[in-house]
């Protein structure tokens, strides 16, 4: 069995047709596993007694003849910011190096609810900050494409095991382009779905008013099975939606012609680069001749989401990581004589460099005298941002852009530059912010062979016309595997 | 130009975090917490006094659009029970992870500082 061809449907009719079991097929990703990641780094645990457990119960199923459910037998991946019951979820940090959850992410157990099953927890940038997944504190990922590159980030495991084919569906997180811009990065397809519409229980926090969890595949149709396996409300999580969940995969087959697309100036300025701009304009020019309009639109505060997203992403984080303090679980430094000093020992030598620096920023930013000039302008700012896209929307039903400056850059080219690095997501960052769902897709490749993304974004819980848009390119100009 | 933050600030704010720094790691942050707020400051550039500040999405995205606010969110809120949509976790898994315990309680250093 070719592992590369595999998608979701793919493995599930064979499971159900009995021509593989889902043992072997687990054990097969394995072997490929093995060989492989050495040398790419996706995965940083790997859960064997509980994928067998559950591809034998599969088999078990398809043996008996059963209607299996839609990922049925599927390997999949997970970023190690969601929670797994008894199996090993650091977040990418030492301070969380021996953690074992009591309790499964809902969007973990809904995907294995649907048959899937689950290989192992996905090396990202630790508590999901950083564009590289160079932030790791276990080790840097590779890009599958080029070694010598960053798989993006911070969903790089994500991404990477997705294009290396060691899983056939990753779920990522995404709070300013996590699962975007990995994506452009490796060559896969990456949806960051509506605020709201899945659940986060049992995902660790970074920036609650912007964490995002979705899927990371090799087709936009398994990317739309698996949205609809995780989507909806989850009564453990107030700020799950309870709006109904489309069917995502039978909306793909609905015509494009006659949509609306808006492309804004602002993604097409200085510091893109040519040849991404030549293949995500020539992008825009095939989704016209298959009967898209294309409409000029402005989004003309475009330039402050950066600044306005490390300001509001680091003040929620200095909240949300204040819990990793040495008393209920994770690392604790020993040698503290009183509480304060442990805290502070145990914080100052279990979290990275990175980590440690955006703890400090959102805390500045919120610190008394500052609170107005920081915290209170960014929120002010993300309004006229959310503005911008109410009033694109008004006009077009989906708006293309590239996904990301730049093609993958090499390792280590900007660790030693923190906003060079920030300035990655500049393309990403809007759609988190004003909680508009993305989905990035391959629409070429630079002279070097590296891939390049294509971002399509929607109206609030519109997942079914972006991933229309996707299909339809997808199934024209994608590349076949 | 001046700088915004200055080292004391960076032993402020690294005191309000619980995060105890090397000096070589107050130096670097000295430098980047600088050149990040010197960048954020083209956040004034715009007007925002009439621009009502935007804390959740749901702030201007409710479910209901004829609600706002709290009302929003009213699809949460459900009755007060017992036991809530998941009991507790048992004793003894709450402190499984515990970094030191009696069995009981999570075990801390001194509190008082004297």
């Amino acid at each position: 069995m070719e592992l590369s061809s595999l998608t979701i449907d793919a493995v599930r009719s064979a499971v159900q047709e009995r021509k593989i079991t889902a043992t072997s097929l687990a054990e097969a990703f394995y072997t490929k596993i093995e060989k492989d990641d050495p040398k790419i780094g996706a995965y940083l645990i790997l859960s064997k007694e509980r994928a067998l457990a559950k591809a034998a119960e599969i088999d078990a199923s398809a043996v008996k003849g059963d209607k299996l459910p839609p990922l049925a037998g599927v390997p999949v991946g997970i970023k190690d910011v969601m929670m797994t019951c008894g199996v090993r979820t650091t977040a990418g940090s030492k301070v969380l190096g021996n953690y074992i959850p009591p309790y499964d992410c809902t969007a973990v157990a809904r995907m294995e609810a649907a048959g899937a099953v689950v290989l192992g927890k996905l090396n990202c940038d630790e508590f999901a900050m950083g564009s590289s997944n160079e932030n790791s504190a276990w080790r840097p990922v590779h890009n599958p494409r080029d070694l010598s590159r960053v798989p993006g980030g911070s969903s790089g495991g994500s991404a990477a095991a997705v294009a290396a084919d060691m899983a056939v569906a990753t779920l990522g997180s995404d709070t300013g382009g996590s699962i975007r811009q990995p994506a452009s990065f490796c060559g896969v397809v990456g949806l960051m779905p509506t605020y709201g519409r899945v659940s986060r229980y049992g995902l660790i926090a970074f920036a609650s008013s912007l964490d995002r969890i979705g899927p990371l595949t090799k087709t936009v149709k398994d990317a739309a099975t698996v949205l609809r396996t995780i989507a909806g409300r989850d009564p453990m999580d107030a700020t799950s939606a309870d709006v109904p969940v489309p069917d995502y995969v039978a909306e793909l087959e609905k015509p494009v012609r006659g949509l609306k697309l808006g492309v804004a100036k602002e993604y097409f300025g200085e510091g893109l680069d040519p040849e991404v701009r030549k293949s995500v304009e020539s992008a825009v020019q095939k989704l016209a001749a298959s009967g898209c309009e294309i409409v000029p639109v402005s989004l003309p505060h475009t330039e402050y989401a950066i600044p306005t997203y490390y300001i509001l992403a680091t003040a929620e984080a200095s909240s949300n990581l204040a819990r990793f303090d040495g008393v209920r679980y994770g690392y604790r430094a020993r040698d503290a004589r009183t509480l304060s000093e442990m805290y502070r020992r145990t914080r100052g030598q279990g979290f990275g460099t990175e980590v440690k620096r955006r703890i400090m920023l959102g805390t500045y930013a919120l610190s008394a005298g500052y609170y107005d000039a920081y915290y209170l302008k960014a929120q002010k700012v993300r309004t006229l941002l959310a503005r911008d896209f109410e009033e694109a929307f008004k006009n077009v039903d989906a708006i293309v852009t590239p996904t990301s400056p730049t093609a993958a850059f090499k390792l280590g080219e900007k660790v030693d530059d923190p906003l060079s690095m920030y300035l990655a997501d500049i393309f990403t960052v809007t759609a988190d912010l004003a909680g508009i769902p993305g989905i990035s897709i391959p629409c070429g490749e630079t002279k070097d062979n590296l891939p390049i993304g294509l971002q399509i974004l929607g109206k609030h819980f519109d997942e079914a016309t972006i991933l229309r848009v996707a299909h339809a390119y997808e199934a024209e100009h994608g590349v076949k595997n | 130009m001046k700088m915004k933050v200055t080292e004391k600030d960076v032993a402020n704010v690294a005191d309000l975090a619980n995060l105890e720094l090397t000096e070589a790691e107050r130096a670097v942050l000295l430098r980047d917490l600088n050149s990040i707020l010197d960048y954020i400051d083209r956040l004034n550039q715009l007007d925002t006094t009439e621009v009502p500040p935007m804390a959740q999405v749901s702030d201007r995205y409710g479910i209901d659009q004829s609600k706002t606010g709290s009302e929003r969110f009213a699809y949460s809120s459900r009755e007060d029970v017992l036991e809530g949509l998941r009991k507790s976790l048992p004793h003894n898994v709450a402190l499984q992870n515990a970094p030191d315990s009696d069995g009981t309680f999570f075990k801390v250093p001194k509190v008082i500082e004297k």
